[in-house]
């Protein structure tokens, strides 16, 4: 004999995570057909580790290194581009593939619209606009260097902070960014993460 | 204005008790439908969410949702009863046994809003004052409802039990 309780209701009422999941399939396919993504973003799996890239109707606006935590990642990118944001892997498959080709080895420059919104217009603007341009795959250069390119050569220590705060690592090559020592400098995803892109493109010896 | 979470961690968080929701009200088949055109509105108004109350905000959308839902349903040529429809297509094939069987049918008999009421507060899991919020009423009205519900499923079961002595 049933009766009606409260924790019977609930059991019966419930719907598993399962079934949730399959719910919201192709819900962020729908959203985008009806112009409401405003930020996508999809994981990418590499041998450094996952990377986070995320994209608005732009270009890349952000790929996040590995070992930052997603969370923080989205909650920054809603803060500051738009809370309107799904993870919709299709709006990444370009960047995805180009990444992809680069830690195989067999792509040496990305051809990828880039949304620079993110830093601010001006002179940090300048330091990673020029240091997408000038750096190619395998070359290096100093601070001061990538700062007289942005125009001010004096202003080596706020290149540095530009760089650091680069928000599309990688696609703009921060990494190739050294002292003018030579030593290697300061990197988001750690100083060891910074020679293995160098040692991949042969910048620096094995 | 506050600033929202991430719409993803938002449908992550509230996906469940939303499906459960309109599972409740609308029937497991036609919930999955309902369920993505509440989530769809909600990233449409998203920006303007108050966001101190996100889950029955979203529930508040999927209510009107079901409503909507009910209401194209009985514009169709041939109406059938809601309640049989209910019961036909409870997940009894997802190996469901008698006894939630008879807790759908139960459910699916009662009016729209103790209905609604009863699966914002067991399937939604929303504390009363929420309910309150989800239902556009007082927070004791909310918990009148709700066991004015299960008042009524619980006679709705002893006259089936009777009928079957």
């Amino acid at each position: 004999m049933t009766r009606i309780d409260p924790r019977r209701l609930r059991k019966t009422l419930a719907a598993g995570a399962d079934d949730a999941a399959l719910a919201a399939e192709g819900l962020a396919a729908r959203a985008a057909d009806e112009g409401l993504v405003d930020v996508a973003y999809a994981t990418l799996d590499t041998p450094l580790g996952t990377f986070t890239l995320a994209a608005t109707e732009r270009g890349l606006v952000r790929v996040a290194l590995p070992g930052a935590p997603l969370g923080g990642v989205l909650e920054r990118l809603a803060a500051e581009v738009s809370p309107r944001l799904l993870e919709l892997p299709a709006r990444l498959d370009p960047a995805r593939r180009e990444l992809d080709e680069y830690f195989a080895g067999s792509r040496r420059s990305f051809d990828l619209e880039l949304d620079w919104r993110l830093t601010p217009a001006g002179f940090y603007r300048r330091v990673l606009r020029s240091a997408s341009r000038r750096l190619h795959f395998g070359a290096t250069a100093s601070y001061g260097q990538v700062a007289a390119w942005a125009g001010s050569p004096r202003a080596s220590r706020a290149a540095g902070t530009a760089l650091a705060r680069n928000p599309i690592p990688i696609v703009v090559p921060c990494h190739r960014v050294l002292r003018s020592s030579g030593e290697i400098g300061l990197y988001g995803g750690g100083p060891a993460m910074k020679e293995e892109l160098l040692r991949l493109e042969g910048a620096i010896e094995e | 204005m506050a600033t929202q979470q991430p719409f993803q961690a938002f449908l992550d968080e509230h996906r469940a008790p939303v499906l459960s929701f309109l599972r409740a009200m609308v029937g497991p088949v036609d919930a999955d439908d309902v369920f993505q055109e509440t989530f769809i509105a909600a990233l449409r108004a998203y920006r303007r969410m108050d966001g101190r109350h996100p889950r029955a905000w979203v529930l508040t959308i999927a209510r009107r949702k079901a409503i909507d839902h009910h209401r194209a349903r009985a514009r169709r040529p041939v109406p059938r009863d809601d309640v049989v429809e209910l019961s036909d297509r409870t997940p009894a094939e997802s190996g469901h046994g008698e006894e939630e069987r008879e807790i759908w049918t139960a459910v699916a008999g009662l009016s729209a809003a103790q209905r609604a009421a009863i699966a914002l507060r067991y399937a939604a899991e929303l504390p009363y004052r929420e309910i309150g919020t989800a239902l556009g009423c007082s927070e004791e009205a909310a918990r009148r409802r709700v066991h004015d519900g299960l008042r009524a499923l619980r006679a709705s079961f002893e006259n089936r039990q009777e009928a079957t002595r």
